[in-house]
């Protein structure tokens, strides 16, 4: 369904006394999906994974560029392009309910995303109504405005408002941030739904836990680049992990006693290599030279010269 | 926009401030060696309109209008220069005095800025240019005394955000005096506020000054201001006289918009977060 | 929902404002009496004028007798103090008239002009607001921010010499002066006469007063596309132009509306100065009167009067927020979790 290749973001901004300044948030990412698939993307907070979502849907502000290749449905995904399936084949399920506008009453916004979505005037309604009972809202909720939901209401109207088009890929941006454990698990649980009727999900998460739950593929990231492509059972045998900071990220679960096998680490280094080469226990001479190129390892992927 | 090609966006603006400040200089050594000639009358030149000899034209009395518009823009400037100085002083001592010196103080003097804006700036610059008397003297004292609230308000924000901050803190913890903090950790942060909150200041006063002559407070029809000149090239307007009201107005709103530009390229240089890309 | 609290939050909100006005009212007028009582120029002299030099020493001390002028500041304070309070606001001594039937009459006429000129300015200026915002940095914004930067730049007196120049001396379209036909009272002007004299200083007085709402319009707007809300509503495909003029038009109405409001004041500074220029015989025109000539008791009047114009303004403002925005009024209903 969705297949990216090298993709790069990078910022320009400018400093005290105007000094023009690069930033490059996301280099390197390599990610796929299939139809039917919930494809977790796992990375800590400030990787750069909003990015990579809004990458994704070319919506990025201006002063960002995008560098890379990405297709969608084996079709170049070119900016013009994008424009024409925001909404319609890629949608969006945002972080928080600041996504809604505050001002505006929820059924409006719901309705309004359903005809961008391309359906009809007249069916609109209708559809909103049924996207209201697919997530349990009730009736009244639509006449609302966003502060009065719930947390969890919040998220359904979130779900809801991405959904309510019919888009064959979806992507969640933190769907789980704070909630309670019961209505992250509701709101994971959506997701799965989506995926069982052939739908592809993208999750972006940094809590890895709760996407192990429902997913079927993850994606590693770090420091603005995929480290590991791994299938969700193989996070079930530290065994089967092939990168040291999967393997680490695997060792810091509650579950498996919060063990810090990696060192605490400096963010994304300019250094040549590989970026995780200061903090990393297997790290050699090797990992200084060059940054290690993806490869393929059983049935997922690895960056890493040691694996 | 070729501009934008030419050179970035730094360059560009240390290109405007030091176009500004010519500009200025220009304006003031202009009026110095060229202005008294604006005090000459010569009846044999009367109601000329602008051309080679007078770019400005001159008056009912032969008087060289470019002269006079020099001169009145040094007088102008001057006196808005002057008056915004003096209130950015007042809102200094104000902001830094209601951040810092307790309760009562910042009280007081909040509320006296909420009254000082509850008027309207042109009744309030009446009132005090008539409690003053008129005169230059009480067009500065006017514009100085109603232009401090807003920037007394930005200071004392600012200064009671860094009050409350976490490195101030620690430093008191850590046993520093309150000169010395307020030498390492307000002064460098309120400077800044201070120099922009002054700069865009001075479109406002000189405005407003330009505006109270302009009126018929203050000066006397013998000084030309800028304001004055206006006013008085109201009478010969339906004469077709076009000229003795164009080209010093025209100048005036040049000045203006260079010291607007002025504060906003100085702002953007120390404040890069106010522009966007 | 609750209306019932969200009643009595209003009422509370009246309260608290009237309150504020009041303190406000008391603390402008001990200001301006001090500054008044402070001047050199000597009312009897500033009353009499020209005529000075034909007055004896002992008129003069009539006059100052019968205007009280004697007695010391503190005492002439509490009784004019007294009689504000009691809604006499004494008499003028240029027009020889209660201060407060001149400024009703002048006020009036100066009402229509600020309406209009306010009106015209707040609408055209967010609309271009809104324009410049939505297609940031194209060559429509930069012409937008450029005539907006010129005209915050540019005293209004000048531009309305410019428009007299044009428009009256010129063409002819527009009378040269006043707010009717010379020669006919107010009553006597037909509508259209009275429109016809308007046009012109509501227009010079809406030009300059554009600038403003422009820019602030402009900055909301763009700070609203860069919101969550609009962000999330790019990625559900809707253009540019859908997220201002469809979603976040509400957002950034409200702000414009207030500032609208809020600036009541500098629309009655300007329309003091346009009223000059088109000697339109507004209230405008009756403060820089009673400034040159002197007549304390209508300075003092006016000054009041243009104090509770402008919190009036701030009031509308505040109070339209109170009303219109769902955040303040949850809160105060209780509706929300």
């Amino acid at each position: 369904m969705l297949d990216i290749r090298d993709l790069s973001v990078s910022f320009t901004s400018y400093s005290f006394g105007l000094k023009r300044m690069e930033v490059c948030v996301v280099r390197g990412l390599d990610l796929s999906i299939a139809p039917g698939q919930i494809m977790a993307v796992i990375g800590q907070s400030g990787a750069g994974k909003s990015l990579l979502a809004h990458a994704l849907l070319g919506i990025l502000p201006r002063n960002a560029r995008v560098e890379g290749q990405m297709s969608f449905k084996g079709k170049p995904l070119t900016p013009y392009r994008l424009s024409a399936l925001r909404g319609r084949e890629i949608a969006l399920i945002p972080q928080s309910v600041t996504a809604l506008n505050p001002l505006l009453r929820v059924g409006g916004q719901v309705t309004r995303a359903a005809l961008l979505s391309g359906i009809s005037k007249k069916e609109a309604p209708a559809t909103v109504r049924q996207a209201f009972v697919r997530y349990l809202l009730p009736k009244g909720v639509a006449a609302w405005f966003p502060r009065q939901l719930s947390g969890g209401m919040a998220r359904r109207v979130l779900t809801a408002t991405a959904t309510v088009g019919m888009a064959d890929l979806i992507i969640a941006d933190e769907p789980t941030n704070g909630l309670d454990p019961i209505t992250a698990r509701e709101s994971l649980g959506h997701l799965r739904e989506l995926a069982d009727t052939g739908k592809a999900v993208l999750l972006i998460t940094h809590d890895i836990e709760a996407a192990l739950q429902v997913a079927d593929m993850v994606t590693v990231f770090h420091a603005g680049a995929t480290v590991e492509v791994a299938r969700a059972e193989d996070f079930k045998e530290p065994g089967n992990l092939r990168h040291p900071y999967t393997k680490a990220l695997w060792n810091a679960l509650p579950a498996n006693n919060f063990v810090g096998t990696m060192k605490p680490i400096a963010r994304a280094s300019n250094a040549d290599g590989c970026p995780l080469q200061f903090c990393c226990n297997d790290q050699d001479s090797v990992c200084g030279q060059s940054v290690p190129m993806l490869k393929r390892s059983g049935a997922g992927w690895v960056r890493c010269h040691h694996a | 926009m070729t501009c934008s090609r030419l050179f970035d966006r730094r360059t560009r603006t240390l290109l405007v401030i030091i176009g500004c400040l010519l500009f200025f200089f220009v304006v003031f050594l202009g009026a110095w060696l060229y202005g008294r000639q604006g005090e000459v009358t010569n009846l044999t030149l009367r109601k000329i309109s602008p051309g080679w000899g007078q770019p400005f034209g001159t008056d009912w009395l032969g008087r060289d209008m470019f002269a006079r518009t020099l001169q009145g823009l040094r007088l102008s400037l001057g006196i808005g220069l002057l008056a915004a100085t003096c209130s950015a002083i007042i809102a200094l001592i104000l902001g830094l005095a209601a951040a810092t010196l307790g309760k009562t103080v910042d009280v007081v003097i909040t509320w006296l800025a909420d009254a000082g804006m509850a008027t309207p700036h042109l009744v309030l610059l009446i009132l005090i240019s008539f409690a003053c008397g008129g005169g230059a003297k009480g067009i500065i004292i006017a514009v100085a005394a109603s232009h401090w609230p807003a920037l007394t308000r930005v200071i004392r924000a600012e200064v009671m955000q860094l009050r409350t901050s976490d490195y101030v803190r620690l430093s008191r913890r850590l046993g520093k005096k309150p000169v010395w903090i307020a030498r390492h950790h307000l002064l460098p942060h309120v400077v800044p506020q201070f120099l922009v909150g002054l700069l865009l200041l001075f479109p406002h006063a000189i405005l407003h000054a330009a505006g109270l002559t302009f009126l018929g407070f203050g000066m006397s029809p013998h000084i030309p201001e800028i304001g004055t000149l206006l006013s008085e090239s109201m009478r010969y307007l339906s004469s077709g006289m076009w000229w003795l009201a164009v080209a010093p107005g025209l100048t005036l709103v040049v000045s203006v918009m260079a010291f607007d530009l002025l504060g906003n390229n100085v702002r953007a240089l120390l404040d890069p977060k106010t522009m966007r890309e | 929902m609750n209306n019932q609290s969200t009643h009595q939050g209003i009422a509370g909100f009246l309260l608290l404002k009237m309150l504020r006005l009041l303190l406000l009212v008391a603390a402008v007028a001990t200001l301006s009496f001090v500054l008044v009582s402070s001047s050199p120029v000597d009312p009897v002299d500033a009353y009499v004028g020209a005529a000075m030099l034909k007055v004896s020493p002992e008129q003069h001390e009539i006059i100052a007798h019968h205007w009280g002028l004697d007695k010391p500041p503190a005492e002439r304070f509490f009784s004019w103090a007294r009689q504000i309070a009691s809604g006499d606001f004494g008499v003028s001594t240029i027009f020889n008239e209660p201060v407060l039937s001149v400024i009703c009459k002048r006020f009036v006429t100066s009402f229509w002009l600020m309406a209009l000129a306010w009106s015209i300015s707040g609408a055209i200026g967010f609309g271009l607001g809104m324009s410049a915002g939505a297609w940031e940095d194209t060559l429509l914004d930069r012409a937008i921010r450029l005539y907006a930067y010129t005209m915050a730049s540019t005293p209004i007196f000048w531009v309305g010499m410019l428009m007299l120049m044009t428009f009256s001396v010129s063409l002819g379209w527009t009378p040269v002066c006043c707010a009717w036909p010379l020669g006919l009272s107010a009553e006597q002007a037909t509508f259209w006469q009275r429109l016809h004299h308007l046009l012109l200083p509501a227009i010079t007085l809406s030009l300059t007063g554009i600038a403003q709402i422009t820019l602030h319009t402009r900055e909301k707007t763009i700070a609203a596309l860069r919101s969550d809300y609009a962000v999330f509503a790019h990625a559900q495909g809707e253009t540019t132009a859908g997220i201002v003029f469809r979603r976040a038009l509400r957002n950034v109405a409200l702000p414009a509306v207030t500032l609208q409001f809020a600036s009541l004041g500098e629309l009655f500074g300007g329309a003091v100065l346009a009223e000059q220029v088109f000697a339109y015989p507004g209230l405008g025109r009756t403060t820089v009167e009673a400034g040159i000539r002197g007549d304390i008791p209508l300075l003092l009047g006016i000054v009041l009067f243009s104090t509770i114009f402008v919190f009036t303004g701030n009031f509308m403002a505040d109070l339209i927020y109170q009303l219109v925005d769902p955040r303040i009024q949850k809160t105060a209903g209780g509706a929300s979790p």
